[in-house]
């Protein structure tokens, strides 16, 4: 059992991976653009958008992985960089409505004309650009992280204490944004988007061109987590991971390291919200909550912690039981089910996934590689017996 | 004794006669007046309402206030008065009977505003001179609050018989804020009045005060004294009141966050299913006042005190039993704990919401909670007061119970070194157990006491688990004075940004004084020192 072999087998994985959700983005918003609708092969747009949320969710799942998984760093407030993320994308859509909103103000979207709002707020300006919104959404979670992860690192506030002030993060942000006076539409959020790019968000061509932006988005976010982990940058994080203040002592600068991933990460998250927000059609506070957060990490944990590819799994795996569960007649028992699956999981499955198959898939090559060794040793000896 | 009784039965049936027959025909002063409401003449009915007001008869009250709300009929072919209910039943104004319906004859009895301003004034004085204290009470503060000139001779008539303090002292300034705004009163009377007012000191008296208008000179200046003195007073007692509420939500943060100080503490255990142990406890609290009200009615009030050894019972049992099925195979493993814990709560909330459904439950007060009493200018309600009496006994018995009992000593040496604990012949895993059942246990006696004043609902834990987790970081682990001392803070900060910023940039600001409080203190104020801290 060597190093070079646990990397070649991982990467192995990834090919199949990225070819898998390729193969997905090109394939679904075909086959929902070219064939008849009503045919057999055709994937209705419902599903596209509701393919395209899971495939933000997977984004988002990479990213909480990457700092969870091979950092030692358990946000449970990861989602507060998603809504951001999504928010930000939500502002530039709200700013494209323009005259066809029910106020028919140019400039002031509907709610802020109904809360008696007599100039756009100075954060607003500037979010009618696509580039600067696009911007916004990396650099505004990005900046939140930064600071936060700044003072929190330096600090050395780690494990448990990090994870709670994380949620009493989000927490306080999801307060802040329920509030009317905020700027950002309080309760209700942000909604009634019309188009993106001067392209229709409810027409199914920009459905699924999102699906396929989505899917190149979740692709690129792997190349980067992948080349991020297994560069010399990585080594150093996951002995950070597992021995922090070793890593310390051998002369690292933990905080430095934990604070780029740590920012990274939720630059990662915002791009995700943002390509959530015009699939699903609106953002409101609710994404802050932080029990949203927390089942983000769950995600990470069914899928297998620290392997990238299992917590993109867990995350699609995950919802689409959740959305399986939740329509039909068990719905009452799906909390039931989801939290049985944060107990079973964390207690019989701490790999996850993909991880107990990397397991058990090594064991059973290592078993095959002693018998074999044993074999040629037995002919060995016989030999040296003759 | 069966004569006695016909006897007795005798007069009572002669004497129902002598009701039923001779009221009628023995006609006074009284129904003389009455009957002039049906003449439809301004002038005849402001006498009526004079001889109506001043009869001392007990119909006086419901004529004159039927009369001011347009409830008071007259038939002008039969003379007869009759006061209509909200409710729609009606009596004879005379006679105080019963009648089956008001005829069609019959109209209101019409007013000017001369003859609102008479009804007011009689109002004021009936009232002022009710047998009930309260209602005395309560006509004097609203004679206060209108400050009319007319209803000053009432306030003097009751003033002259009144023998109760308080509500002679209501009327005291009731007649000083009469005299305050009438033009021809003397200066030595505006000057006792702005006196009065003074040692009222509310923003009541603030107000008519800064409101009274043109007024000579040695008045306006004793008004300008009076109302510095005020709100200097005024600042003191809204400090006293912040403060009350701080430590109010202080003691129900403590009660909340002491369990989850004891399993965050001894066992580096985060129990995020910590919330659903006070909603348990708050649902037993339901159960056992939901039997008390079927079955028992007359233990209402005890109902309380049947339900803190229950409750505790009951989550410390589930505590137990969640620590020897789940959380013993996660030691080591805290962001497994965390994850594992939420997942527990999602259920436990779940099954709560299954069996109790997701509504808001009613959960009574006993009598001994409600109510209120005053405090200078600051209201207290009883349960707010019993609830941090009952914290504050908690946390005692609790402390002597870590500091004299032997699992008190066992949990605190597992604490400080549980490898050394272990080696000392401590059976840590059973000491684990026990401290996760006492923790759970807290959180549920905390639940009898949060269901006095929160909504009983599945979703009751959710909204203290922050809160109390914030508490625990910012008054540091391992050490429950460090948790008392940070509730109480937290609390008190809280009340005290409220009023500047609002309850909810007050709540965010805390968030974020916290987030940065760590950064300098990343063990909370009263960290563990020594070899315990990286164990």
């Amino acid at each position: 059992m060597t190093p070079h072999m646990l990397t070649r087998s991982l990467d192995r994985g990834a090919t199949i991976f990225l070819l898998v959700v390729a193969a997905l983005g090109v394939l679904i918003p075909l086959s929902n653009l070219l064939l008849p609708q009503g045919s057999f092969l055709q994937v209705p747009t419902y599903l596209v958008a509701l393919w395209g949320k899971y495939v933000c969710y997977a984004i988002l799942a990479l990213a909480i992985d990457l700092i969870w998984g091979y950092c030692g760093i358990l946000s449970l407030g990861h989602g507060a960089f998603f809504a951001l993320g999504g928010y930000a994308m939500g502002m530039y859509l709200m700013r494209q409505i323009g005259t066809r909103g029910v106020y028919g103000n140019p400039v002031l979207p509907d709610f802020m004309v109904f809360l008696n709002y007599s100039k756009l707020p100075w954060y607003w300006h500037g979010f009618d650009m696509f580039w600067f919104a696009a911007l916004m959404v990396l650099f505004v979670p990005g900046l939140l992280a930064f600071c936060f992860g700044w003072l929190a690192f330096r600090s050395r506030v780690t494990g448990v204490y990090l994870s709670i002030i994380t949620q009493a993060m989000t927490y306080a942000l999801l307060l802040a944004f329920f509030r009317n006076d905020f700027g950002f539409g309080g309760n209700n959020g942000l909604t009634d988007f019309k188009d993106i790019l001067g392209f229709n968000v409810q027409a199914e061509g920009t459905r699924a061109a999102l699906f396929a932006l989505s899917c190149l988005a979740l692709i690129l976010s792997f190349l980067i987590c992948r080349s991020v982990v297994s560069s010399k940058l990585g080594k150093v994080l996951i002995a950070i991971r597992d021995a922090e203040s070793r890593s310390r002592f051998l002369g690292y600068r933990v905080e430095s390291y934990k604070l780029f991933v740590f920012t990274l990460s939720a630059c990662m998250a915002g791009v995700a919200g943002a390509l959530y927000v015009p699939q699903v059609g609106i953002i409101n506070p609710s994404e802050f909550a932080p029990g949203n957060s927390i089942e983000a990490v769950i995600w990470v944990a069914v899928g297998g912690r620290g392997t990238l590819v299992g917590a993109a799994l867990g995350a699609v795996v995950v919802n689409y039981a959740k959305t399986f569960f939740t329509s039909g007649v068990l719905a009452p028992y799906w909390l039931f089910m989801l939290g049985a699956l944060f107990i079973l999981v964390t207690l019989l499955l701490p790999k996850g996934i993909v991880g107990t198959f990397n397991a058990w898939r090594d064991q059973s090559k290592e078993k095959r590689n002693t018998v074999s060794a044993a074999a040629e040793d037995g002919v060995a000896a016989a030999k040296m017996a003759e | 004794m069966p004569t006695r009784l016909s006897a007795r039965l005798c007069s009572f049936v002669l004497s129902l006669f002598l009701i039923a027959f001779a009221l009628p025909a023995l006609a006074g002063p009284f129904e003389d007046a009455v009957a002039k409401f049906a003449n439809d003449d301004y002038s005849d009915t402001e006498e009526a309402i004079g001889v109506v007001a001043s009869s001392g008869n007990k119909l006086a009250f419901p004529i004159i206030s039927a009369l001011q709300d347009g409830r008071l009929m007259a038939d002008p072919d039969s003379k007869k008065v009759y006061i209509t209910g909200a409710d729609g039943k009606s009596v004879d104004a005379a006679t105080g009977e019963a009648v089956a319906s008001v005829p069609d004859s019959a109209s209101a009895v019409r007013l000017n505003n001369r003859l609102r301003r008479s009804v007011d004034a009689a109002l004021g004085s009936l009232t002022l001179q009710s047998p009930d204290v309260t209602t005395r009470l309560q006509a004097a503060q609203s004679v206060f609050k209108s400050h009319e000139e007319t209803a000053l001779e009432a306030v003097d008539a009751a003033l002259a018989k009144e023998s109760n303090r308080s509500v002679k002292a209501a009327l005291g300034e009731a007649r000083a804020a009469i005299l305050l705004f009438k033009s021809d009163a003397t200066e030595v009377e505006k000057l006792e009045a702005v006196a009065t007012l003074k040692a009222r000191g509310d923003q009541e008296a603030m107000a008519l005060l800064t409101g009274m208008g043109d007024q000579p000179a040695t008045v306006t200046k004793a008004a300008a004294s009076a109302i510095s003195s005020i709100q200097s007073s005024l600042a003191v007692w809204s400090t006293v009141q912040n403060a009350w509420y701080g430590l109010s939500l202080g003691s129900v943060l403590l009660l909340a966050a002491i369990g989850l100080a004891i399993t965050f503490g001894v066992m580096g255990v985060i129990n995020m299913a910590h919330g659903e142990m006070v909603m348990l406890g708050a649902y037993t609290t339901f159960v056992v006042q939901e039997v008390i009200r079927t079955r028992y009615p007359a233990l209402f009030d005890y109902s309380l005190l049947i339900a803190v050894p229950l409750a505790f019972l009951v989550a410390g049992a589930i505590g137990v039993l969640i620590e020897r099925s789940i959380i013993r195979f996660l030691y080591g493993r805290p962001l497994e704990t965390l994850l594992a814990t939420w997942g527990l709560s999602l259920v436990l909330q779940q099954a709560v919401r299954t069996m109790f459904g997701p509504t808001n439950r009613e959960v009574g007060n006993p009598s001994w909670m409600s109510g209120a009493f005053e405090l200078g200018q600051i209201t207290i309600t009883y349960n707010r007061l019993w609830i941090l009496v009952f914290t504050l006994a908690v946390f005692a018995i609790l402390l002597a119970m870590l500091r004299y009992s032997a699992i008190g000593l066992e949990m605190r040496a597992v604490t400080q070194n549980r490898r050394m604990a272990a080696s000392m012949g401590i059976a840590t895993s059973r000491v684990d157990a026990l401290t996760f059942g006492l923790g759970s246990g807290i959180a549920g006696i905390a639940g009898v006491a949060l269901s006095q004043i929160d909504n009983v609902s599945p979703n009751l834990g959710q909204s203290y688990i922050i809160d109390s987790f914030m508490v625990v970081v910012f008054g540091g682990v391992g050490n429950l004075w460090g948790t008392l001392v940070g509730a109480f803070t937290l609390g008190i900060a809280n009340k005290f940004l409220e009023p500047v910023a609002g309850a909810v940039l007050g709540k965010i600001a805390i968030l974020v004084l916290i987030i940065l409080f760590i950064q300098k203190r990343p063990r909370g104020l009263f960290a563990l020192k020594g070899r315990a801290v990286e164990a």
